[in-house]
């Protein structure tokens, strides 16, 4: 889902998300709506422009948290440290978040969203603030959970980043969908109706 | 039921882990009742006003504003890097986030007044040796009733602009009944009045937690979905 500055591509996220609510009409995952029902929240991810992180806390302390909140309460600590080291964070479990760069607390901020192992991720700009080579073990992580079956809306201002996990595009501008369709032909082609779309 | 009590105990651990992090709200409260404490001690003019006849109230103000203190941080911590949008969505229900800062706010509370009440002590010199359980029992009756509505509005107060000074205002006119009634416990404790007189007091501060925390719960979600 690409879109311009203020086209309403992170609100539409968070209504997603059931964070916030809708001026008309509903947003239902599986007939549910997300806001009522605590079991459809679980099958949601969501990684906005915020961590979510306790800045006081460990990347694993606060992972191990939003385990628990998530239910899974075996062995939270271990599935911390389990979704840390998948993004590639092993050696910086335990200091607090507020050291930690802009980009490594987006890795942790990735790790929580896939913790639980949720259905539908929904990402806000993912790969931002990433240096080239975590952009690419990220990206590298998204196209296999999507493999796997997993839905993933991936919102994004920068399409050459988002464009090779794409199966769908969707351009929204001023809040209205412009694009809609599955990926086809080239960027390059898609880019030119972009600026079409934009300009025109 | 177990899940709830799970999530809100999990809830609670990392809002007190967090604090013994930073200690940002524990040291202000405690701060804030010694300078309390000290100013009252010394601005008291002996020739006028008797400690027994003024102690009860400044034990009640300290603990009051302190704790106002404390609940202040009780969502701020929330706002940091928007971490109450990680609790809503979350798959546990608004209650337990009720339930989870309710008992984190509640051991804020009492750990200011465990500490507060030997400064009161030092201060004015008052001996409670035969009613510390009368004490106890007030402060406890008290501390439930306005620490649950302390909770719901430090989460409405969180969300507006000016949190740190919506909170006072908001909360102290609902904390007037408890407050009044710890008072005249207290002050009935210490002047050795029979039970007869404090019972109808510790009644109506049961009955205003009976109330307001079954209040508070059913109201919390509704306010987290809107």
């Amino acid at each position: 889902m690409v879109g311009p500055n203020g086209a309403g591509k992170s609100t539409l996220l968070r209504l997603l998300a059931g964070l916030a609510r809708p001026s008309a009409g509903s947003v239902l995952l599986g007939g549910v709506p997300l806001t009522r029902d605590a079991a459809a929240r679980r099958t949601i991810g969501l990684l906005s422009h915020q961590s979510h992180l306790y800045d006081d806390l460990s990347a694993v302390e606060n992972l191990a948290f939003a385990a628990r909140l998530h239910g899974l309460v075996i062995d939270p600590t271990g599935n911390a440290r389990r979704g840390l080291a998948a993004v590639g964070l092993i050696d910086r479990v335990d200091e607090p978040v507020r050291r930690l760069s802009r980009g490594t607390v987006q890795r942790v901020a990735i790790a929580r969203a896939l913790m639980h192992g949720p259905r539908v991720l929904l990402l806000d700009e993912p790969l931002s603030g990433l240096d080239p080579a975590a952009a690419e073990q990220i990206a590298a992580l998204l196209d296999d959970e999507r493999r796997t079956g997993k839905g993933l809306v991936l919102v994004s201002h920068d399409v050459h980043e988002s464009w090779e996990l794409a199966t769908h595009v969707h351009l929204l501008m001023r809040g209205a969908w412009v694009i809609d369709e599955p990926r086809s032909g080239t960027l390059e082609q898609f880019l030119t109706r972009y600026r079409e779309a934009l300009h025109g | 039921m177990a899940d709830l009590l799970r999530a809100a105990l999990a809830i609670a651990a990392k809002d007190l882990r967090v604090e013994l992090r930073s200690r940002t709200a524990l040291v202000s409260a405690l701060g804030f009742a010694a300078m309390v404490l000290m100013i009252f001690n010394f601005a008291r003019d002996s020739a006028v006003v008797s400690r027994e006849a003024m102690a009860p109230s400044v034990l009640w103000i300290t603990f009051t504003f302190s704790a106002v203190i404390a609940l202040n941080r009780s969502f701020a911590l929330e706002r940091e890097n928007a971490a109450l949008d990680g609790l809503l969505l979350a798959p546990v229900s608004r209650t337990a986030i009720f339930l989870g800062k309710y008992f984190a706010n509640l051991a804020f509370v009492f750990t200011i007044e465990a500490v507060a009440l030997p400064l009161f002590l030092l201060f004015f010199g008052v001996s409670i040796g035969g009613v510390v359980s009368g004490i106890i029992l007030t402060a406890v009756l008290a501390t439930a009733g306005f620490v649950a509505v302390g909770t719901v509005f430090a989460a409405i107060a969180v969300r507006t602009r000016f949190a740190e000074l919506m909170l006072p205002v908001l909360v102290l006119p609902f904390l007037l009944p408890p407050v009044i009634g710890a008072v005249q416990v207290t002050s009935r404790l210490l002047a050795g009045r029979p039970m007869s007189e404090i019972l109808g007091w510790l009644k109506i501060l049961a009955l205003y937690d009976l109330v307001f925390v079954t209040f508070c719960i059913l109201l919390f979600p509704a306010l987290m979905d809107e």
